[in-house]
């Protein structure tokens, strides 16, 4: 008897990305809500390098990091696979996934937090040489996995649908759909997919949520 | 059979994680000392995207980013030495400890390019994460060996760079931080890492590293100190 446990939060884009790879590929498994705020002795036994979500629990054996978790996944139920067989092409995948993780979503953050208007300028101005060069990637596929949905479109889940609702929110125009029309469409795919729909945090929610964080000095997931 | 070249710096602990790797599985490349003052042609076009090293390139085909690249080896090559384990739950936890060492341990680099309070602060962090590994990773070691048991695997390759090379940063930066005392479960497989077989014959020498990095800390801090006149 399998047995799935996710540790998670509604808002992480990070545990949001775990979901979705076990909702492609059918796995079944029991969802619990963290409170990051007040961290539950659970979160803290299963994850006592970094506290954070999420952490996938199978048949006992504990997991962190959620590009980690995904290779488990994928390795464990094989079918509706999101990594390339070939080894070449896997290690793209792996380079693309670290890529969107360290310059993309590493160069939002820092946007994000930026209170120094000429900074985040220059912040903006290179986050966008990185939204260049990931665009370049899809290479005229639906998604960055080809026909279907693959790691690299679960790892760039944030800029997929939580970005849209951070440039409303505060008024950074990066990825506009002028600036970057095959991006910008890669998004609609991605928010439409049958599976993806199914994890997505429910905006209104998201919107207020960010509106109230971003005024905020700190904030950590 | 395609041929193998690796695009590297002498003696960047990431190269070395790449050389370490096609050492142990016994794959022939030829190598290619590149100048990150002037950067070449092949190398510009084989990471276009960070421009770096190290780049491995098979067949033609250029792969970058030295954990990836490690990734890359065992599975193109199954047959000989794996680099991380068979089932996927040992994998797992193997890639869980090299994504810490990839985020976590340039906080030790820091201590070779700073001085003073900066420097301090690099210490500090250094010491934070040399705790949690203490405590997390190298506390499941014990007297087992290596993080692939009886033999070196990619996780030992991830943080090998911390043995040699990080005596060698304490040596010139004047700063002890890896104490034995501390941080014994750390230092014996240090030491053991540094004797395995193949690692030992394909390490930089000790005073080679020093002396490297002795003078390119003079040259930082020199162009630091010009800076802020």
């Amino acid at each position: 008897m399998e047995e799935v446990k996710l540790l998670g939060w509604w808002m992480s884009p990070f545990s949001r990305r775990v979901e979705l790879a076990l909702k492609l590929k059918g796995v079944g498994y029991e969802y619990i809500e963290q409170d990051l705020a007040n961290k539950s002795q659970l979160l803290l036994e299963y994850n006592p390098v970094h506290k954070k979500v999420p952490v996938l629990v199978h048949n006992g054996k504990t997991m962190a990091e959620s590009l980690v978790i995904l290779e488990y996944i994928d390795e464990t139920w094989p079918n509706n696979p999101i990594l390339p067989r070939n080894p070449y092409e896997k290690a793209m995948a792996r380079f693309w996934a670290q890529f969107i993780e360290e310059k993309c979503n590493g160069g939002l953050w820092k946007i994000m937090w930026c209170k120094d208007e000429e900074e985040r300028g220059r912040l903006v101005e290179e986050a966008s040489h990185c939204f260049r060069t990931l665009e370049g990637e899809l290479k005229g596929n639906k998604f960055f996995g080809g026909d279907e949905i693959g790691m690299v479109d679960i790892a760039a889940n944030f800029i997929g649908y939580w970005l849209g609702v951070v440039q409303e929110v505060s008024g950074m125009e990066l990825v506009t759909r002028d600036k970057f029309p095959v991006l910008c469409k890669w998004m609609d795919e991605f928010v439409e997919h049958s599976v993806v729909k199914e994890t997505l945090p429910p905006r209104d929610k998201l919107h207020a949520e960010f509106e109230a964080r971003l005024g905020a000095p700190s904030w950590k997931y | 059979m395609a041929d193998v070249k690796l695009l590297g710096t002498w003696p960047s602990p990431f190269s070395y994680r790449v050389i370490l790797a096609l050492k142990l599985k016994g794959i022939d490349y030829e190598y290619i000392e590149q100048d990150l003052s002037n950067k070449s042609p092949l190398l510009l076009q084989s990471n276009p995207v960070y421009k770096k090293i190290p780049v491995l390139i098979h067949g033609g085909n250029p792969i970058s980013e030295s954990m990836t690249i490690l990734q890359y080896i065992d599975e193109s090559w199954p047959e000989t030495h794996p680099l991380l384990p068979a089932d996927p739950y040992g994998r797992a936890v193997a890639r869980f400890w090299i994504k810490f060492a990839e985020e976590k341990l340039s906080s030790a680099s820091m201590i070779f390019r700073t001085s003073g309070e900066e420097q301090g602060k690099a210490v500090r962090e250094t010491v934070e994460v040399m705790e949690i590994l203490e405590e997390h990773a190298f506390g499941s070691l014990k007297e087992k060996g290596f993080f692939g048991g009886e033999k070196v695997n990619m996780v030992d390759l991830a943080y090998g760079v911390m043995g040699r090379w990080f005596d060698a940063i304490e040596e010139c930066s004047g700063v002890k931080v890896i104490d034995p005392l501390k941080f014994p479960l750390f230092c014996g497989w240090a030491e053991r890492f540094n004797e395995a077989p193949v690692i030992r014959d394909n390490l930089p020498g000790r005073k080679e590293l020093v002396d490297f990095y002795k003078r390119r800390r003079e040259m930082m801090l020199a162009a630091a100190a010009a800076a802020s006149n």
